[in-house]
């Protein structure tokens, strides 16, 4: 008898452990994730709100800011996210081989963007690529550009300083994942293959990235999340110009919930269309993953 | 043989080309916080001497230190919030677990899929309604319990000895003592790696004190470097100082701590 009450005291401190960080999940995600819903749900300027069911909805579809913004982030997604994986994927194995010298310099050099924020990031390569930035500076004095180029006012360049960016801050980050999956592989398994006489792209294609392949899902699962969710270096490059050339669509969300003249329920549908995204893309990844 | 050779020459090379790329950016931030705008825009790369100047200016146009001081508490503050929390919650989840609980935990991963976007507009509300705008608890709040921080302690949580909690409960030690007399000194590593991730994460968010930091009492250091683009013409040397300024702490805990950065940036991903 007394070891029951024991049990149940013991379990009842189990809960009391993991209640206040579920209670705040559940108030401050899911209660919110909710409330977004039902707030997509109602149009209106401001706090001044009424109901009008799929409205939202419909109006995102005619909507060329929203489609523009999702073409936008579509196109940093396919363009950025397979070229930085691919970078990171052969950095890493670059930097498994334990003949390799000035490994420690190398790998930290190479993570080292993950010490700054994206803010810093996106300033430093705005001021880069400013019209009188150091990158026109020196293509001048080279003489590859007779006059200075307009990088952030040019729809596409602008797109490409964007990618640039990310590239530069992320790369690191996910070498970091590739790595540590890297030193999980058994080192014989390189030994035999180099003994058969596989060449070294032959031993990254063939070895590397099938056993990789979990932690490669992991990393396109967080790199699409990311992307969908782009918004700190648009906002400090270009601030989505020119026109809305850059425009992302967390950045049109924030616009129109706190720029102007707040439209949250208009807004709330746009996030929902994100989240929405999000879990297709990643259901797909995950099912593509699971089937090679 | 001959081939081999080339084949090493070509890897060093694409590895310092790379190295060079990701190290450039900091070079030019450092230099240029020492130089006046008009010399970093022509591409001067060597120090300069207007360091102090450009301080001074710097100091007399933002409230410099009142914002570097809202990040430092805002990010602490988060910092030992979120690993109290979330360290709690991972070690209840293993040591306690049952059906029960491992259907909550399955639950609260869900909310990683959550795109802080879908959310920041109810947030918003919320936390304007309950009167959080421009304070440490506003900010703190919707990052204090994250499911990758619970998870990450629940994983490291399975390394921790059955044998030693029953131990300490044969010896009358209660179940809060087991936890901070115990685990916590044991996983101190655990919690040093989880403490510099949540920090810099903190340290660097944007969108959210973006939208609850709206007085200039409350700014913090990512606020500060954006408002300083937001006039006609910029100047790069007091923009490159405060960027200077801001990565600084991130930085130095980088360069001092890199292992366990690494281990926190893995988490549970073994």
């Amino acid at each position: 008898m007394a070891k029951t009450t024991l049990t149940k005291k013991i379990n009842l401190y189990g809960w009391l452990f993991v209640i206040p960080a579920a209670l705040f999940i559940f108030i401050l995600n899911f209660y919110p994730m909710v409330s977004a819903f039902l707030l997509s749900l109602q149009t209106g300027r401001g706090n001044n709100l009424k109901f009008a069911g799929l409205k939202n909805y419909a109006r995102l579809f005619q909507d060329e800011m929203f489609l523009t913004s999702v073409g936008n982030v579509i196109t940093y997604l396919v363009i950025q996210v397979p070229v930085m994986l691919l970078l990171a994927l052969v950095l890493a194995s670059i930097l498994n081989n334990p003949k390799l010298k000035g490994r420690g310099i190398f790998r930290t050099l190479i993570f080292l963007p993950c010490a700054t924020s994206l803010v810093s990031s996106a300033m430093i390569f705005k001021s880069f690529f400013s019209i009188d930035g150091i990158v026109n500076t020196t293509l001048m004095g080279l003489g590859v550009l007779q006059s200075p180029m307009s990088w952030l006012t040019h729809p596409i360049w602008a797109k490409f300083v964007i990618i640039l960016t990310i590239t530069w801050r992320w790369t690191g980050y996910n070498t970091v994942f590739y790595l540590a999956g890297l030193q999980n592989i058994d080192r014989s398994v390189y030994e035999a293959a180099r003994i058969d006489g596989a060449s070294a792209s032959r031993q990254f294609f063939s070895i590397t990235i099938p056993l990789l392949k979990p932690v490669i899902l992991l990393t396109t699962i967080m790199s699409t999340n990311g992307t969908l969710q782009l918004f700190d270096e648009v906002r400090n490059i270009t601030n989505g110009g020119p026109g809305i050339a850059t425009l992302s669509i967390s950045q049109y969300i924030y616009n129109l919930s706190f720029m102007y003249n707040p439209q949250f329920g208009y807004a709330a549908a746009v996030s929902y269309a994100i989240l929405v995204m999000v879990a297709v893309l990643s259901f797909i990844q995950i099912k593509v993953g699971d089937k090679r | 043989m001959k081939q081999k050779h080339l084949a090493a020459i070509a890897t060093y090379v694409f590895l310092c080309v790379v190295c060079l790329f990701s190290v450039f950016p900091f070079y030019f931030m450092i230099v240029g916080s020492t130089n006046q705008s008009v010399d970093i825009v022509k591409g001067r790369l060597f120090f300069g001497t207007h360091l102090i100047e450009n301080f001074k200016t710097l100091a007399s146009t933002v409230k410099l230190g009142n914002a570097f001081w809202n990040s430092m508490r805002n990010a602490l503050v988060n910092t030992v919030a979120s690993l109290f929390v979330c360290s709690l919650a991972g070690y209840g989840f293993q040591i306690y677990r049952d059906k029960g609980k491992d259907t909550l935990m399955g639950l609260l991963l869900l909310s990683m899929m959550v795109p802080f976007a879908a959310l920041m507009v109810p947030l918003f509300r919320m936390f304007s309604q309950a009167r959080l705008l421009d304070t440490t608890v506003g900010f703190i709040l919707p990052t204090i319990s994250t499911a990758f921080l619970i998870f990450f302690f629940r994983q490291s949580a399975e390394s921790f000895p059955m044998e030693t909690v029953q131990a300490a409960r044969v010896d009358g030690l209660g179940e809060l003592g087991i936890f901070f007399r115990i685990f916590v000194p044991i996983m101190a590593p655990t919690f040093a790696a989880a403490a510099i991730v949540t920090f810099m994460a903190a340290w660097n968010n944007y969108l959210w004190p973006l939208i609850i930091m709206q007085s200039q009492e409350s700014q913090t250091m990512p606020l500060l470097i954006t408002g300083l683009t937001a006039g006609y013409t910029t100047d790069y040397g007091i923009l490159m100082l405060s960027v200077t300024i801001t990565t600084l702490p991130t930085l130095i805990l980088f360069f001092t701590q890199q292992k366990r950065f690494v281990e926190g940036v893995l988490g549970s991903v073994k």
